[in-house]
C-alpha cells in the first residue's frame, strides 16, 4: 500500500482540516467562534462537524446559555491520534 | 498532489497559530502607547521644574538626601503626577485598540476569541497586583520605588501572556525587567528609567514588529 493510500480520507477537506487544527490547540470552542476562524457559513461548519463527529474524532456538546442553545467542539482522544498520524504522513510526503 | 499537500500543512499552521494566539496586535499600537509614554514623561519633567524639583540639578538629592526630596513634593503635585499617568494609559490603550482593529479588519482576524480572553487574562494577574502594590506604595508615601515597580510587574505581565500572542513579546519583557531591576538601585531616577521602559522600548519594540509582521 502506497503511502497517499495511508493519508486519512476523512480529513480530505480543507474545512475538516481546519476544524480538526483548531480542536489540537484548544479545549472546547464553540461553534460561532469555530465559524468565525475558519471563515465559512453555518450549515458548512455543521455538515463537517457531524461528519467528524459520526468518525468519533470530535465530541459535541449542546447546553443553554440563557435561553440560547450552544454548540461547542471538542477533539476525541481518537481523533486526536488519527490527525496526528495524518500529519505525520503529510511530512513524510513533504519530505520524500 | 504535492502542492495540496503543501496547501494543506501551511492551512493546518496558519489555523493553530490563528485560533491559540491573539495575532491581531499591531505593531503600530506599540509605536503610538511608547509615543503616549514619551510625551507623558517628559510632561511629567516639565511638572517637577515647575514645583521646584530638580530632577537632574546638584541641589536635588546630594544636599538634603533622597527622604528630604520626597518629604517636600507637595499633595498637589503627587495628585497631578497620578492623573497624568490614568491620561497615558488611557491614550496608549485607546490607540493599541484603534490599530489592533484596523489590523484585525485588513486580514480578516476574529478579535474576540478564547486566545484574546486567555492573552487578556494573563496580562492582568501580575498587572493588577502590580496596580494594588504601587498603591500601597503611594499610600506609604514611598514614591521612590514605584518606577521601578510599574516596569518589573509590567515586564512579568508581559512574559506571562507570552503564550497567547506574538512571542516576541517576551523580549520586551526581559528588557523591562531589567531596566525594572536596575532601577530600583537607582531610586530617583524612576522618571528617566520609566521614559526608556514605557516610552523608547515600546517604540523600538513596535517598529521591529511592525516590519517584521507587516
Amino acid at each position: 500500500m502506497g503511502i497517499i493510500d495511508k493519508l486519512n480520507k476523512d480529513f480530505e477537506s480543507r474545512v475538516r482540516l481546519g476544524i480538526m487544527s483548531v480542536l489540537m490547540v484548544n479545549e472546547w470552542v464553540d461553534f460561532t467562534e469555530m465559524k468565525t476562524l475558519l471563515n465559512i457559513t453555518d450549515g458548512n461548519l455543521a455538515s463537517h462537524a457531524s461528519a467528524l463527529e459520526k468518525s468519533e474524532y470530535i465530541a459535541v456538546k449542546k447546553e443553554f446559555v440563557g435561553k440560547k442553545p450552544k454548540t461547542s467542539y471538542q477533539v476525541t482522544p481518537r481523533g486526536r491520534a488519527a490527525f496526528k498520524e495524518h500529519l505525520s504522513y503529510l511530512e513524510k510526503l513533504m519530505k520524500s | 498532489m504535492n502542492q495540496k499537500h503543501q496547501e494543506d500543512l501551511a492551512h493546518i499552521r496558519s489555523m493553530m497559530e490563528r485560533s491559540s494566539r491573539f495575532i491581531s496586535l499591531s505593531g503600530l499600537s506599540g509605536v503610538f502607547a511608547g509615543l503616549s509614554a514619551l510625551i507623558g514623561g517628559l510632561y511629567v519633567y516639565q511638572l517637577f521644574k515647575i514645583n521646584g524639583v530638580d530632577y537632574f540639578g546638584q541641589g536635588g538629592y546630594d544636599e538634603g538626601g533622597y527622604d528630604e526630596v520626597v518629604r517636600t513634593i507637595p499633595f498637589k503635585l503627587v495628585s497631578e503626577l497620578v492623573v497624568t499617568g490614568i491620561v497615558i494609559l488611557v491614550c496608549a490603550f485607546v490607540f493599541g485598540l484603534a490599530f489592533t482593529i484596523r489590523k484585525s479588519k485588513k486580514y480578516n482576524l476574529p478579535i474576540w476569541t478564547s486566545a484574546t480572553k486567555k492573552m487578556l487574562f494573563n496580562l492582568a494577574i501580575p498587572l493588577t497586583v502590580g496596580g494594588i502594590f504601587c498603591l500601597s506604595l503611594l499610600y506609604h508615601q514611598n514614591y521612590g520605588l514605584i518606577a521601578p515597580a510599574t516596569l518589573l510587574f509590567y515586564g512579568l505581565a508581559l512574559i506571562n501572556a507570552e503564550k497567547y500572542t506574538f512571542s516576541d513579546i517576551k523580549y520586551l519583557g526581559y528588557c523591562q525587567l531589567i531596566l525594572g531591576s536596575i532601577s530600583l538601585f537607582f531610586i530617583g531616577y524612576g522618571l528617566v528609567f520609566w521614559i526608556i521602559g514605557f516610552g523608547i522600548l515600546h517604540i523600538l519594540y513596535g517598529l521591529i514588529m511592525f516590519k517584521k509582521y507587516k
